[in-house]
């Protein structure tokens, strides 16, 4: 009986796994590897299709561009091109490739595969989402849209396999962090042609068994909505610099990921849920991180329906809400209150100087202007948010605020995200709740929003001197006077009032302890070689 | 029973293709479509996306294409996951729901029908009482709320079990308990009244006046006939237990194709929703088939009706 009862407790525990309890911390700490939750699945892997966080998140460590980012002090540093020299009119950049740059299979990065990847995500057949991000390079933009065929009129030479040469439109004193974006990375031309050829979406090219890649990792297996793994490339240009040998991205949903990093087996989580914050600070403050992010959320007005269309009323419903309140009790997060559209210290040193205030009084004051005393006579409206506790929370406070403060009442009316993406689309709303993440670190990527001919501003807001402003700011070279023309346009986007600014965001995220080198930075770009692991 | 699997699977193909066209024509009704996003792209770029997937066609010639395609069992690509085709998704993640489901049914049964017999057993007797109100708490209890508690207490609190994952056979465990305790308890009941039903017959009586064991007559009279509602009740339960595991396989970071079968109508990935449907749908067909070719193996009056 009793060597029966031995036995079976045997068997329990090899099921259980009794004897290995290691955490997946335990062993990536002591085999250098990450385990990241990234908290959804990846869209793709294709630098020209993807659009999101996520996928930057994995791509970063597949690819590497022309120039790459410092993930600590988001300077520009090199990246395939180990050296470039710019024009004196601004407009033509030569880049001198680092000869050690490889492809994952050996062979060498070329000037001709950044032609090749140019024209790829240029070419209208491919249905690349970010295109766009080309346009300031010579002909980009009329060989996107179709008005031009032959790509050999494109601003981009190669004069050689390791120089590039690429001509802008106008000088771009953005122009270096554009080549950090995922849109500018080269992919590996006979792999794409082996797999369905340059315009095909429907690709199996970024398969494990197919994939090739220039970055620091290789892209070892990918099972979907399970998990990714990436190897160290022993190919990579400069292999020393990176010191983890793999990278597991596991897209857990958020829910499970907190009990995953409690348990151990995440160094790193995509987001904190609001209702642990308290718990965490509470208890574990040094495992969460927050960091500023080049984002804002803010509410979009139609000011094409009344009484939306007067800018008093627009001002007297901004001019009512307690920001600080929402962001203190409602987000906790550490997200900041925003009073402006611009997240502050955006590009290395803008921030709005015109700032709205919170004054419940000047806006009942405006809103008797606009025919409304004590919110009498107000229609109903709607705020329309796409489903989500948060997004409600928001609404809910700032109904109570406005119902206080300006004696209106508002309806709130939440779509199911899809359903309002398609509301959005077609303008039928009152208000609705919007946010924006900066592609690339400058006020150009906020700013150009309220443009009117922008396919985001579905406000039908114009303002023919806001536009003048943006386009001038596009083709100055001077940063000083670049930043005060956005300055001016950030005044007439604040007197007009076409959007209510109310947060900016932050990256919240639990850390372990034996991660390091995870540098806070506005873009939640994270280049790994600056990730090391150390034991507990 | 030939002629009963026959005539069966004939009648599945104009089911298979009510469903469908059903999904299709839902699914083109709902607003928003796969290629809407935060940041949109341009007229001109979703132009092109829609021709690469032939969203530019009118309707009917869609529907036909559809159609078409998949009477080739061809599901196409999936829209939402880019270089991934909707059959490399099912064939990748359907064995995970698969083992999930299969255990669970396991755990059910072993838990169901000795708790099921053992209350009917006890009749009238306080036993019965107490476990057909176990029974009763296991219905009660969504897997959205078990599922996180066993987690709690088996996982953060004994660490007995991984968080989450599918690699180690221990994370087979949790999720398997909790969707399996679930249907285990409905499964005792079905038992249950089974039992009670049963052991009231006259065959049972002459049984025992022929001096048979107790032990004999539960399990071989009385059982087999006490588990024909409980067969009955298999085919919806693997139903359930295939397809209706997205919450559980949310809780424990499960890749299987519950995940996949909710999270497709979101992104509203046409071909993906399409492909989960009636794969799904053909499984119900033929466990249902399943189910029936058991009772009539299990009572042979059947077999004529």
């Amino acid at each position: 009986m009793r060597i029966r009862l031995t036995a079976l407790l045997c068997a329990l525990c090899v099921f259980c796994g009794c004897d290995s309890r290691q955490t997946n911390v335990e062993r990536g700490n002591a085999e250098k590897e990450l385990y990241f939750g990234i908290g959804t699945e990846p869209a793709g892997l294709d630098p020209h299709l993807i659009t999101g966080l996520t996928e930057l998140h994995v791509t970063v460590a597949l690819f590497e561009g022309l120039a790459t980012l410092n993930s600590e002090t988001m300077a520009i540093e090199p990246g395939v091109a180990k050296s470039w020299d710019i024009s004196e009119d601004g407009t033509t950049y030569t880049f001198h490739f680092d000869p050690e740059a490889r492809w994952s299979n050996g062979e060498p990065v070329t000037a001709q595969d950044f032609l090749y990847s140019f024209e790829r995500i240029l070419s209208p057949a491919l249905g690349a989402p970010y295109a766009y991000m080309l346009y300031d390079m010579v002909n980009a933009e009329a060989f996107h849209r179709g008005e031009l065929s032959e790509f050999d009129k494109v601003g981009a030479r190669a004069p050689d396999p390791k120089t590039l040469i690429i001509e802008l439109n106008q000088p771009t004193p953005y122009f270096l962090s554009l080549l950090t974006h995922y849109t500018w990375w080269p992919v590996h031309p006979p792999t794409i042609e082996k797999h369905g050829g340059m315009t095909e979406r429907i690709s199996a090219w970024t398969k494990p068994e197919n994939f090739v890649g220039n970055g620091p990792f290789t892209l070892e297996s990918w099972r979907i909505n399970s998990s990714i793994y990436a190897k160290k490339n022993p190919l990579y240009r400069d292999p020393d610099s990176v010191w983890l040998l793999g990278i597991h991205f596991l897209p857990v949903q958020v829910d499970a990921e907190e009990r995953a990093f409690r348990a151990g087996h995440l160094h790193l989580t995509s987001t904190v849920l609001p209702h642990r914050i308290d718990w965490y600070r509470k208890n574990m403050p040094e495992r969460m991180r927050f960091d500023t992010a080049l984002g804002v959320y803010y509410y979009m007005l139609n000011t094409a329906r009344e009484p939306l269309d007067d800018p008093r009323v627009r001002k007297a419903l901004a001019y009512s809400i307690n920001r600080e309140l929402i962001t203190e009790h409602v987000l906790k997060a550490g997200q900041k209150p925003a009073y402006h559209f611009t997240p502050p210290n955006t590009g290395g040193g803008y921030t709005a100087e015109t700032r709205l205030p919170y004054d419940p009084d000047l806006a009942r004051k405006l809103l008797a202007e606009a025919g409304y005393p004590d919110g009498e006579g107000f229609p109903t409206f709607e705020i329309l948010y796409n489903t989500s506790e948060s997004h409600r929370s928001i609404a809910v406070t700032i109904q109570q605020m406005w119902k206080q403060e300006l004696g209106i009442d508002v309806k709130l009316y939440n779509q199911e995200w899809k359903v309002y993406l398609s509301t959005r689309e077609t303008g039928n709303f009152d208000i609705l709740r919007a946010a924006w993440f900066g592609d690339y670190d400058d006020p150009n990527t906020f700013l150009s929003l309220g443009e009117t001919d922008n396919g985001n501003n579905h406000t039908n807001w114009s303002n023919q001197e806001y536009d003048e402003l943006i386009e001038q700011a596009a083709v100055e070279q001077n940063p000083e006077k670049r930043f005060g023309i956005f300055q001016k346009a950030e005044a007439i986007l604040m007197e007009e009032m076409p959007v209510i600014p109310i947060y900016f965001y932050v990256t919240s995220r639990l850390i372990h302890p034996s991660v390091q080198g995870w540098h806070a930075n506005i873009l939640d770009y994270h280049p790994y070689q600056s990730v090391r692991l150390i034991e507990d | 029973m030939l002629n009963l699997i026959a005539r069966r699977l004939l009648q599945a193909i104009p089911t298979l293709w009510l469903i469908a066209t059903l999904t299709f024509v839902l699914l083109h009704l709902a607003p928003g479509g796969p290629f809407d996003a935060e940041k949109p792209v341009s007229p001109e770029v979703k132009k092109q996306i829609e021709a690469h997937y032939g969203l530019d066609l009118p309707l009917h010639e869609q529907y036909l294409r559809f159609l078409g395609n998949i009477l080739q069992g061809d599901f196409g690509p999936s829209y939402k996951h880019a270089g991934w085709g909707v059959d490399e998704i099912i064939g990748q993640s359907f064995p995970v729901s698969l083992e999930l489901g299969a255990v669970s049914l396991l755990i059910a049964l072993l838990i169901g029908i000795p708790l099921g017999v053992i209350a009917a057993l006890h009749h009238g007797k306080k036993t019965e009482t107490a476990l057909m109100s176990v029974a009763m708490i296991g219905i009660c209890l969504p897997t959205f709320v078990l599922g996180p508690l066993l987690l709690l207490v088996f996982s953060s609190g004994l660490g007995w079990f991984n968080p989450l994952g599918w690699s180690v056979p221990s994370d087979r465990i949790l999720p398997s308990l909790t969707l399996g305790l679930f249907y285990g308890a409905y499964i005792a009941r079905l038992t249950r009244s089974g039992m009670l039903d049963t052991m009231h017959h006259d065959y049972i009586r002459t049984a025992r006046a022929k001096g048979l064991k107790e032990r004999m007559v539960v399990l071989r009279h009385g059982l087999r006939n006490a588990l024909y509602p409980v067969v009955a009740y298999l085919g919806p339960a693997v139903a359930g237990l295939i397809s209706g595991s997205f919450i559980v396989e949310t809780i424990f970071f499960i890749p299987g194709l519950g995940m996949f079968f909710v999270n497709s109508a979101f992104n509203r990935d046409y071909t993906l929703v399409m492909g989960t449907v009636l794969f799904y749908a053909v499984l119900i067909i033929l466990f249902n088939l399943l189910v029936d070719l058991i009772q009539m193996w299990m009572n042979p009056r059947t077999r004529h009706d």
